[in-house]
């Protein structure tokens, strides 16, 4: 019940903002979210790690045709639960300041979005899930589409069809799944869509091997993975802060947790016959992404190519099939969610106070904001994954995943932290220290508000750093299970 | 049977309140009496097969579903029909007749059992949309389009007619049961061959009815002179009717192997070019009626893919797919129209930059066609989306599978022009035409409030009526 709960009190909550004006909408939408906070805490407290699937509810949905509305949590679930229950409050921050219209609207739209991603972490029915998948797509098309810049119309429609288009092809592929099964436990109708009778199928090799790529290309696109990116930096761009941190924070993790829970023990047959070009895209996009990074002169575009870049790296270590690589997949996903959000924030900081996002326009931030310095350089190492700091643990396993499936794979892939490190450090050279340009001479320093945005990121990037066991442990159980599922078949 | 009797005497009723002269009173009374016929038709639900006139019509959970979902639609779509006719001494209470008076043939058409009464539910229907296209007199287009439609529509009736001719010619009877038995056992092979005309005569003439491809070159011309209160009508109540009476037929008379061999690769062709000049005529269109026109030609091919993938019964998959995918795209055509006919009335356009700006100054109205659009092209969260998925998964159970993937190709190319409203209306800048707010009564809020709730609903809780044929 708890989890129908997390799913009902979000959209509850942006019916009731409806009612709310202003201000008033802006600090009932950030207590909304802090109360799913709450609720998806008190889920990680009463969690038994050796326990599958709790929290479920299974309530049919479509009897006649065997679908139900089936939600449950296992660990990897919780983990991606609990980082959307935790970005969006942080999220209805950071938006705190702008000047938004139609604010009731916006953040009703966000808190909408939150339902549908809690629904995709959660679904355990091929239907639901897919409902969900969908649910999350149309508030963010909105969000970006209404209040973007002022490309958005084209670039926003463009992100419309690549991801509607893409997941059209899953739900081919699932209907074609639908009909391979048999009658659910209970109910009348022939077939049913419970992920429990997805993953004990009989599939051939054949069938298997272009099942993969229609569920693929749904994740391929959500994620992206080269090539299906060419949507990502023009929508990460146009888009609104808020909504730009929604799409890298938490929106990309669903093609992660996709590819985990719905294609590797699905298709494990299909995935093992291409893994090896998977694998090789995904490490293509890495490289990729991390060249044209360092080619980009908007702060924004930069990020969202470096994103590029790291979502490379889990989709190699959920590739490579090994234990390693799916562990270290769940905890990139956190701190990469914890770096990308803060990231964006900073590079939004900064342009609502110069006007501008162009890297040669800014320098010598660091005299007039040390504050704001420290906590940007913070988050870039998370981001570059420095020892101790939350990146560092994500990219060490995914990068012994794929070594472990293949040294040279893995060595090209491990190129990635020095390119990081250097487009990265190179953007925070040029944009914090050298001269003071004519946009930044009256600069200011960070606001409580917007500390209040940067602190908790900062201490997660600590704390996930510092103690990855506390969420290692809680996915591990999950992974063992999904690996499980692939080899078994 | 009660639908129809009461359906008629309302109609009469109604003009005679015509003589009151009170155009306040009409509009209320009209949704009163749909109402009352929705009510009263609900009472045959689930009371088995009701027969009557020789059993020339059969009343059964069929017939009141279809029944239903074109009584609700018209009352959806009354409260719309404010100020649809410019010419202030025009008596009103004639439309509105008329109006319930070919939902007399639309009820006809979802109950019969017997040819004739196909053809004069037809006639009933179609005759009272003839002279609805041509409503607005003093408009050119909309006296071309009632002319169009008439000739165009009386060809085909002919057509209709012979092939039922033929068919009573092969077989000897009007009454379904029959038909179809005498199809199954042929007496005389020799009269094989005009069965066969007979049928893929009457084909065309359903054909045109629903405006499926190659029949459906009057679509967009009609609609974008007829009134648009009308043209929504013609889409949804003729369209829902037009294809329960194909369904009815394909199942009822001709499913007979042999037979089968003729007409289902006729109406698989049929199917895939509708999909594909419908979907493709829309993208071109710069007009939103015209692309609603072209996207009810779209509609029919995916309500097509039902009839083909039907199995054999009134109850089954198919049968609840085209059911459920009428509702759903009957509310949302509705609503479509809805705003497109305030916004149409008070900007005096109908195209895409018409509707710039709305979610500024309507918002309301915006997110009603937001979600119209949206079900129109079967995203999820919308009635339309579990409408496509029925009928799809129906046809891929009976392995149509290479159709199911061309329509799913088709309607990936009409999201293309359902986001255009949508684009224009959220992402471009009002300009000096379009910067006044539109009036709407709060009436007319309240209609579109329940046809956006509909849709939501359909597409949240499908469950609800999914199963019910």
């Amino acid at each position: 019940m708890l989890t129908v709960l997390l799913l009902l009190w979000p959209v509850a909550a942006a019916l009731l903002l409806h009612f709310f004006k202003g201000g008033a909408a802006r600090v009932a939408a950030f207590g909304a979210a802090l109360v799913e906070l709450v609720l998806a805490a008190y889920a990680a407290l009463t969690f038994n790690v050796n326990h599958t699937g709790q929290f479920s509810y299974n309530h049919e949905w479509i009897a006649s045709a065997g679908i139900n509305f089936h939600v449950g949590m296992d660990g990897l679930s919780l983990l991606l639960v609990l980082l959307t229950t935790f970005l969006v409050p942080i999220i209805l921050l950071a938006a705190y300041r702008r000047n938004i219209e139609n604010e009731s609207v916006f953040y009703a739209l966000v808190l909408f979005m939150e339902t549908g991603l809690v629904g995709v972490f959660t679904a355990q029915d091929a239907f639901l899930f897919y409902f969900m998948w969908e649910v999350a797509l149309i508030p963010i098309y909105f969000l970006a589409g209404v209040w973007g810049g002022a490309n958005r119309a084209k670039v926003t429609f463009k992100f419309f069809l690549y991801t509607i288009v893409g997941s059209l092809f899953m739900l081919a592929a699932f209907v074609y799944l639908y009909f391979q099964t048999g009658p659910a436990a209970s109910g009348l109708a022939a077939h049913n869509s419970d992920i429990a009778s997805f993953y004990n199928l009989n599939l051939s090799v054949q069938e298997q091997s272009w099942l993969f790529w229609l569920i693929f290309a749904a994740f391929a696109v959500k994620m992206p993975i080269f090539p299906f990116h060419t949507w990502q930096p023009d929508t990460y761009t146009e888009s609104p802060a808020p909504a730009t941190m929604l799409l890298s924070g938490i929106m990309l993790k669903m093609g992660i947790y996709g590819c985990m829970r719905w294609l590797l023990p699905v298709v494990p047959s299909g995935v093992s016959q291409w893994q090896n070009l998977v694998l090789i895209l995904a490490i293509i996009g890495i490289i990729y992404g991390a060249i044209i990074a360092i080619r980009q002169q908007d702060v924004k575009r930069l990020i969202a190519y470096s994103s590029l870049s790291h979502v490379g790296l889990m989709a190699a270590g959920v590739f490579s099939l090994t234990q390693i690589g799916l562990q270290g997949a769940s905890i990139q996903m956190l701190a990469h969610g914890v770096n990308v959000v803060g990231m964006f924030f900073i590079a939004d900081a900064i342009e609502r106070r110069t006007g501008t996002r162009t890297i040669a326009d800014l320098g010598g931030l660091t005299r007039q904001a040390p504050v704001l310095t420290v906590c940007f350089l913070v988050l870039l190492l998370g981001t570059v994954a420095l020892p101790l700091t939350n990146g560092f643990v994500g990219e060490f396993l995914l990068l012994a995943g794929v070594y472990e499936y293949n040294a040279w794979m893995g060595a090209v892939a491990g190129v990635t932290i020095i390119l990081a490190a250097v487009y990265l450090l190179r953007m925070f050279q040029r944009v914090m220290l050298g001269p003071d340009s004519s946009f930044t001479a009256t600069f200011t320093d960070l606001t409580g508000a917007e500390l209040a945005v940067l602190v908790p990121l900062i201490v997660l990037v600590f704390w996930i750093g510092l103690f990855p066991n506390m969420f290692l442990h809680l996915s591990e159980g999950s992974v063992m299970g999904i690996l499980n599922e692939v080899v078994k078949r | 049977m009660n639908s129809i009797i009461l359906l008629s005497v309302l109609g009469l009723g109604n003009l005679f309140l015509g003589f009151l002269r009170s155009n306040r009173l009409l509009l209320p009374a009209a949704m009163l009496m749909l109402a009352l016929v929705f009510g009263i038709n609900l009472i045959d639900w689930n009371e088995g097969a009701q027969s009557y006139f020789n059993n020339m019509l059969v009343i059964d959970n069929f017939s009141v579903a279809f029944t239903g979902v074109v009584v609700l639609t018209t009352f959806l779509l009354i409260p719309f029909s404010q100020k649809f006719v410019r010419d202030g001494a025009a008596n009103l209470a004639e439309y509105y007749s008329l109006l319930l008076f070919s939902l007399v043939g639309a009820v006809m058409m979802v109950a019969y059992n017997h040819l004739l009464i196909l053809f004069v539910g037809i006639e009933t229907l179609s005759i009272a949309m003839y002279v609805l296209a041509g409503s607005d007199k003093r408009n050119l287009r909309s006296n071309e389009a009632a002319l169009k439609y008439f000739l165009m529509g009386s060809f085909t009736t002919g057509i209709l007619l012979f092939g039922i001719a033929l068919v009573y010619g092969a077989t000897g009877t009007f009454q379904l049961s029959d038909i179809s038995f005498a199809v199954q056992n042929p007496i005389n092979d020799s009269l094989q061959p005009m069965l066969y005309i007979g049928m893929l005569l009457m084909l065309v003439g359903m054909g045109f009815k629903v405006s499926a491809a190659p029949f459906h070159f009057w679509t967009p011309d009609v609609y974008e002179g007829t009134p648009t209160f009308f043209a929504a009508f013609m889409s949804t109540v003729v369209k829902a009717a037009g294809f329960a009476a194909f369904l009815k037929l394909m199942v009822q008379v001709f499913p007979a192997a042999s037979a089968q061999g003729v007409w289902l690769p006729t109406l698989t062709a049929m199917c895939a070019l509708t999909l594909l000049l419908g979907n493709v005529g829309a993208v071109a269109q710069t007009s939103v009626k015209r692309m609603l026109a072209y996207s009810s030609v779209s509609h029919a091919g995916y309500l097509l893919i039902g009839l083909v993938a039907f199995n054999g019964q009134l109850e089954g998959a198919s049968a609840n797919g085209i059911f459920f995918y009428s509702l759903a795209y009957s509310v949302a055509t509705v609503a479509a129209f809805g705003v497109l006919k305030l916004v149409a009335d008070q900007r005096q356009r109908e195209d895409y930059n018409g509707l710039n700006g709305l979610a500024k100054t309507n918002p309301l109205l915006a997110f009603v066609m937001t979600v119209a659009m949206l079900s129109l092209a079967g995203i999820p969260l919308t009635g339309g989306f579990f409408g496509k998925f029925f009928i799809f998964s129906a046809a891929v159970e009976n392995g149509y599978i290479g159709l199911v993937v061309f329509a799913v190709v088709m309607s990936m190319v009409s999201i293309y022009y359902y986001l255009r409203p949508i684009i224009a209306m959220y992402m471009r800048d009002t300009d000096v035409t379009t910067d006044e707010p539109i009036q709407v009564t709060s009436f007319q809020s309240a209609a579109l409030f329940v046809l956006a709730l509909l849709t939501v609903v359909l597409g949240v809780l499908p469950g609800l009526i999914s199963g019910i044929l």
